[in-house]
Formats: C-alpha cells, structure tokens, sequence
C-alpha cells in the first residue's frame, strides 16, 4: 500500500514537471533577434527598421506564431524564405545561392580597411621623414645661438 | 592652372563624377517600366509581359498563355493592403459576369503569406483563379510599384487598359465591357 502511494506521488511528480522540461528544451528564440536578420520584401529594409508598415506587421506576426510553435531561428528563416524567396534573409551567406556577393560583402570592407592603414601609416612615414631634417636644423640652430651667447659673456662689450 | 592638373584635384573630381554617375544609374535603374501606359497614350496595344506562377491553392502553375483567347482583368493584390479589400469585392461580382462573355479575374497574390491571402479569400468570398508571387518576380515586368495594380488584357493577350490603384465599377465599364463585347 506504502509502495502504491510512493509510485502515485513519482508520476504525479513526473506529470507536473513534464510540460516544464519540454519548455526548457523549445529552442526560444525572440522576435527582436529574428528581425535585424530578416528584410520586409515590400519596404526593402531590414524588418527591424520597418516600423509602420502593413506587411512587415505581418511578417512579425508571422515569426511571433512561429516563434510561439518553438520553431528555432533557423526553422524561422526558413519558413520566411519559402514565402518569400531568398531576398527575404538579410545576412549574407544565408541564402543557399553561394554566389559572388556573399564573399564580397566580407572581403570589401576589409580590403578597404587595410588600405586605409596603409595610407596612414604610409603618411605617418612621411611626416616623420619630413621632421627629422626639420628637426636636426632647428637644434642645430639652438647650438650656435648657445654659443653666441657664451662668447657674448666673455667678451665685455 | 597648375593646382588644377595636379594629381590629387583630379583624383578628387573624378571620384566625385563618379559618384553621380552611380547614382543617376541607380535612379535610372529604379524606373518603374510604364511602357504599357506609353503604348496606350500613343494609340497602340503591346503584348503582356510573359507570367507563369504556381496556383495559390498549391496545385500546379498556371500562365497568361493559358487565357488566350479571353478577356483578363489581372489583379496584382497581397492581404496586408487596405485598398485590395475594397476592390475585391467588386472584382469578385465582375468575374461572374466576365465568366459569361469569355473572360476573367485572374489575382496574382504578391508578397504575402500563403495562410494570409487564404484567409483572406475566405473572408471576401473570391471566386476568381488566384495565382501566387510570393517573391514579387513579377514586377518589375509589369512595373509595380504598390498594391492593387490591375491590367486588362485583351482576347490577343495585349494590354488595353492599365489602373494602378483600385478600381472601380466606372472603370470596368469602360475598360473591360467593350472587350468582352468585341467576342473571340
């Protein structure tokens, strides 16, 4: 009878902690993640920056039903790209089409950043080139004057 | 004169006509085609652009082809767009009587979601074949810039009458009851 009750209590147990352990295991994501990711076809802006506008209130409903079926980001952007097409995914490299722009998007801004290093340090050479000559007349100049100075004191005029 | 030729002015001037050059294609490269309407304003009818799209019911594709020899008002139309529902209506009550002279509604539901559209054909009661665009590959052919656009297509598959914006019973009458008169 003591065994019953203890084998009762296990799954009553087992029964209110089951819904609790599925949530924990749904692949939560979040609306705000999904939207800086995703563009509004019609307003051609990523869906973050698409405030106002009727469709892109349809596609957030659209992710919020989705995200509440525990569907996972991926599963999110997927579902969005079989309505809407490829366009539909802002990241690079979401898309399946592996084409040219995917690498370009990377490797332009770092081409760009290297040249602009370059050009600075580059320029920086330069100057510091341009300074030392500068710099050697000037003490140079300091030198005679110290010595002008000290033959002035000598010399009782 | 002799700053002007140095390299750094011209490095600069260039990349600034550059610069506008890349704009007035992006500009240029924006324009909605309105050669439709162009060829109307001038007397002259030009063939419909091809359109082959999947059935927004999902059961296979279907084509302006296949309409030759009717009248086709098509509707360029998405669930989230306000003037659409006003329009429907009216388009649904013409589809019967178009059905009677040989012709027909034909929707092409764009850049919206297949569940939204559905509901939104149960609502209005539309009868009339609906085909989808989900990716909206449609319009820079028939150079849609918003919703609802509608061309009237003649029996020889040319455009006879463009409306971009809802339409209304007026223009019905005059567009597409002249055509459904005119028989195969």
């Amino acid at each position: 009878m003591r065994r019953a009750a203890v084998l009762a209590a296990a799954a009553v147990t087992l029964l209110l902690t089951a819904p609790a352990t599925a949530a924990a295991q749904c692949p939560r994501t979040s609306l705000g993640d999904i939207e800086d990711e995703v563009m509004c076809p019609v307003c051609g802006t990523p869906l973050g920056l698409a405030t106002d506008a009727p469709q892109a209130e349809r596609e957030r409903a659209f992710i919020e039903r989705l995200i509440a079926d525990c569907r996972s980001k991926d599963e999110i952007k997927t579902a969005l790209a079989a309505q809407f097409g490829d366009a539909v995914l802002a990241l690079p490299g979401d898309a399946e089409d592996d084409d040219l722009g995917d690498v370009l998007v990377y490797v332009v801004p770092a081409l760009g950043i290297a040249l602009a290093a370059g050009g600075i340090a580059f320029a920086v050479v330069r100057w510091r080139r341009a300074r030392g000559p500068r710099e050697r007349q000037a003490s140079g100049a300091g030198e005679g004057q110290r010595r002008l100075d000290a033959d002035m004191e000598r010399y009782e005029l | 004169m002799r700053r002007v030729f140095a390299p750094v002015p011209i490095a600069v001037i260039c990349a600034v006509l550059a610069l506008v050059a890349l704009l007035a294609y992006g500009l240029a490269a924006n324009e909605p085609d309105r050669g439709a309407e162009e060829a109307l304003s001038s007397g002259t009818r030009q063939p419909a652009p091809p359109l082959e799209l999947p059935r927004l019911s999902g059961n296979g594709t279907e084509s302006l082809e296949d309409y030759r020899g009717t009248v086709v008002v098509l509707n360029f139309w998405a669930s989230w767009c306000k003037p659409c529902r006003e329009e429907s209506p009216l388009l649904d009550r013409w589809h019967e009587r178009m059905k009677r002279g040989g012709g027909t509604v034909l929707g092409v539901d764009t850049l919206d979601l297949t569940t939204d559209a559905r509901d939104f054909i149960s609502e209005y009661e539309l009868s009339y074949p609906m085909l989808r665009d989900g990716e909206g590959e449609t319009r820079e052919s028939f150079g849609i810039v918003g919703f609802p656009e509608t061309f009237v297509i003649d029996r020889r598959g040319r455009i006879a009458a463009v409306r971009r914006g809802p339409v209304d019973d007026a223009f019905m009458r005059s567009q597409v009851a002249p055509l459904l008169r005119q028989g195969a």
